[in-house]
């Protein structure tokens, strides 16, 4: 592999990695406030429906964003009215929401395809534009450095303020303290006067509502802007898996979605006279998902847990 | 009486009500408290005395009645809204997020804007001066010891700006030097004005720190006395509604013989801390081992550790000189050794929560049984058994035990055990949270185990309890003994000494 193939597969590693990043931001944002949602597959699926189709009918890369963030929080309004205000179950909710929302999209674009009557639905030319990698002039032709930093479509940029956003947020604000406390003791919190409910719902749609933009990447980048059903094929579950990779740290996430990234790039990049089969590179993302887990569970510290109160529904007058 | 002459008080109840379903928690409860006093709130288990108060802080709202603060009609109806009226309450299980810092914790929910940790730490210091108290401000929680978590619970609602404070329980798991501590700090806020209601079953703390005493009694507001007219038994009368003996017997057994030994134990908790290190004590059949400790000093893990729950790392526990360690725990149950704990949460260990008395007792004996299928007959006699010998309270054998209340459900455990017939019984709190009736019917069936012969290991909480109770006290200070004395002889003083790990020279050791 030459030097040139190695810059190539760095950047594709980080596209790849995008829509797994806002899965994982969407998800943190969810359990800092206490809930565990296992519905970030469908609300991605939700999100790349409603993103794909804002785009198909309005010809706006923004307001097909802006739809697909939308969609995925109203999703995610769902499982909160459940879980927050119902007390649901949060894991049965959160894996009723993942097949709810997958065989939505799926059942959505095949109504669509069949009422607009068309072989395939894909989206018109002047969106695909806009979606592409941007071309700073300059700054885009410096060798290495700028397809390194300055290659990529609006959904990484996007991503990676998202995440550093929200670091700040967590870590910085007040109201970021105030709601680390809530996912940490709600009763603590709701001592300490801070509106629990209130912030829940709020980070709850926040986190569906990212989780939507990776949903629309993955219909708009990976497929080419061409809908398929099942568009998000997994990318969700792995976002699960990398929260606990990144210790629900906005700023780990960014690394550890690369990371997934690249291994999802790796069988475009490893000669193929090394002959190892296509099949071991798709379950590459899986096993390591896997090990990731085991060695979450064994490393056991208090600082970089997951929020202590997450999966409990907080219910104030309980005895 | 003229409007101006009525003394204006800090906070005023007037005919408070709230009921939870068909309970009656609260029943036209009247109580006040002036500027400057300290009331005490007595009562036993369910008297209403916590629902009250949460509903002073918030966390309730009161289905009839008004709240008057400083002579007005104040509507609380979040813990917001307390605050604004300047009340905070300091809760039994304490509120606080464990992997913030003690300044993180303080500030939380205010409303300023984030100050720097250097500016966070002036005004925390500012008013830690003004009241004598002492915290660590970037300490995190998760590393602090409970008198140093109350002392931020504290801290929490000063910063606010309380005028009024509400303590639930504060001293029930403080060292007698702490609770010193403690009350000094709380005589200073009394001092400069401020309105102090403490919540307590301990009756020799309410004769030394308040000036008056409400006494609740099932949800009603009995009466309020002064406290310097007050003795022991006049509030004990007051609270149970009958005049009650305080004394615990301490039966005298002779025939005393060695039955089990630890020697050299070192065991880790679940969670790889160590547990209890270098611990060597012996216990005799027909004698009460009481367990005197902070909380978290390494009584769950010996506890565990001889039922055979947790692994031993080293040493020996020798039961009729026969090693026991490596035994499952069922090999070591069948030996005769019984354990019951009652963990914090009261339904944690021992029993099902969702499951009948009957099905509770089968957990024990089941195994006992010949072939596939349960017998439920013997477990079903065995509980009605229970019912009427420890009076215990259940609307039915099959109701399951969460719906029961603390007491019953501790008789429910020790029962079962003491059923078992077991010649070492090893009890864990049977007495955490129970009122003063219920309690002292769990110290008679101690005592009457004692008197079959049985070696009773009691970790026990109350220093009071621990001293008439037990022959001898064994004290643990982070997992290792600073002493095993004679109860007849030591003091309440010098069992806190040892628990905090203070010397042991002039204590009564055991020969």
């Amino acid at each position: 592999m030459d030097f040139g193939m190695i810059i190539a597969f760095i950047a594709a590693s980080i596209t790849s990695g995008t829509p797994i990043l806002f899965g994982t931001l969407g998800e943190i944002v969810t359990e800092k406030v206490g809930h565990l949602n296992l519905g970030v597959e469908g609300m991605m699926a939700i999100g790349a429906f409603a993103g794909f189709m804002a785009g198909y009918t309005t010809d706006s890369f923004l307001i097909a964003i802006l739809v697909a963030f939308a969609a995925g929080a109203l999703a995610a309004l769902i499982y909160g009215i459940l879980t927050i205000t119902f007390m649901a179950n949060q894991n049965v909710t959160g894996l009723t929401l993942t097949i709810f929302g997958v065989g939505l999209a799926n059942f959505c674009g095949h109504f669509a395809r069949k009422t607009l009557e068309v072989e395939s639905l894909k989206l018109p030319e002047k969106i695909t534009d806009q979606m592409r990698a941007i071309n700073i002039p300059g700054l885009s032709d410096i060798p290495v450095i700028g397809p390194l930093l300055f290659s990529y479509n609006p959904f990484v940029y996007l991503g990676i303020i998202t995440a550093i956003l929200l670091a700040f947020y967590f870590n910085r604000t007040k109201r970021g303290l105030n709601v680390r406390a809530i996912g940490e003791n709600p009763a603590a919190a709701d001592a300490a006067g801070i509106k629990v409910t209130k912030w829940k719902y709020i980070n709850v749609c926040l986190g569906g509502g990212i989780c939507g933009i990776g949903g629309a990447f993955t219909i708009m980048i990976i497929n080419k802007g061409v809908w398929i059903s099942d568009c998000v094929n997994g990318l969700g579950w792995i976002s699960v898996a990398l929260v606990i990779f990144a210790s629900w740290n906005p700023k780990k996430a960014i690394f550890g979605s690369f990371i997934f990234g690249a291994l999802r790039q790796l069988k475009y990049y490893v000669p193929s006279s090394i002959g190892i089969p296509g099949a071991i590179y798709d379950m590459l993302p899986y096993i390591i998902t896997t090990i990731v887990l085991i060695m979450a569970s064994v490393r056991n510290s208090k600082k970089n847990a997951q929020p202590a109160s997450c999966g409990v529904n907080y219910f104030r007058e309980e005895r | 009486m003229e409007k101006g002459k009525e003394p204006v008080y800090a906070i005023e109840c007037k005919g408070i009500t709230k009921t939870f379903g068909s309970v009656v928690a609260n029943d036209h409860i009247d109580l006040n408290v002036k500027q400057g006093e300290i009331l005490a709130l007595l009562g036993e288990n369910g008297s209403g005395k916590t629902t009250l108060m949460n509903m002073l802080s918030g966390i309730y709202h009161p289905d009839e009645g008004s709240i008057f603060v400083k002579g007005e009609e104040a509507l609380i109806n979040s813990p917001t809204d307390a605050t604004s009226f300047g009340i905070g309450m300091i809760h039994q299980h304490f509120k606080l997020v464990e992997v913030f810092t003690a300044a993180q914790n303080i500030v939380l929910g205010t409303k300023e804007k984030l100050e720097s940790p250097k500016v966070m730490k002036e005004k925390i210091d500012a008013i830690c001066n003004k009241f004598g108290l002492e915290v660590d401000s970037d300490k995190k929680v998760y590393d602090m010891s409970v008198s140093e978590k109350q002392t931020v619970e504290i801290l929490k609602v000063l910063y606010r700006g309380a005028r009024i404070l509400i303590l639930d329980e504060p001293t029930a798991v403080l060292t007698p030097q702490e609770t010193e501590k403690l009350f000094a700090i709380l005589r200073k806020m009394k001092e400069q004005g401020n309105a102090v209601i403490i919540i307590t079953h301990k009756l020799n703390e309410v004769l030394e720190i308040s000036d008056r005493v409400t006494i609740l009694r099932k949800g009603q507001s009995i009466e309020t006395v002064v406290t310097a007219e007050c003795d022991v038994n006049s509030l004990t009368e007051l609270m149970v509604g009958r005049a009650v003996s305080l004394e615990i017997d301490r039966p005298e057994v002779e025939k005393k013989e060695a039955i089990l030994k630890c020697v050299d134990l070192t065991i880790d908790s679940s969670d790889g801390t160590r547990g209890i290190e270098d611990v060597s004590f012996e216990i005799r059949t027909g004698e009460i081992l009481g367990i005197a400790g902070v909380a978290g000093s390494g009584q769950k893990e010996l506890c565990e550790g001889i039922a055979g729950l947790l692994k031993v790392k080293q040493g020996a526990i020798l039961y009729n000189k026969e090693n026991i360690v490596g035994k499952t725990p069922l090999e070591i149950i069948s030996l005769g050794i019984s354990m019951s704990f009652v963990p914090e949460d009261r339904l944690g260990m021992g029993l099902v929560a969702s499951m009948g008395m009957t099905d509770n007792m089968l957990l024990k004996s089941y195994k006992k049984g010949k072939g596939p299928f349960i017998r439920r007959k013997p477990a079903k006699k065995l509980a009605s058994e229970l019912i009427k010998k420890l009076s215990i309270v259940t609307p039915g054998i099959e109701t399951p035990v969460r719906l029961m209340s603390g007491g019953n459900v501790q008789k429910v455990l020790l029962g079962r055990e003491i059923e078992s017939s077991p010649n070492v019984l090893i009890t864990a709190y049977p007495v955490r949270g129970l009122d003063i009736n219920s309690s002292y019917m769990i110290y008679n069936l101690l005592n009457e185990q004692k008197k079959k012969n049985v070696a009773v290991i009691y970790v026990g909480e109350d220093l009071d309890v621990l001293l008439e109770l037990c022959d001898n006290i064994m004290v643990l200070c982070h997992g290792k003994i600073t002493g095993i004395v004679n109860a007849k002889k030591a003091t309440k003083e010098e069992l806190g000494i040892l628990m905090t790990g203070g010397s042991t020279k002039g204590v009564t050791k055991v020969e």
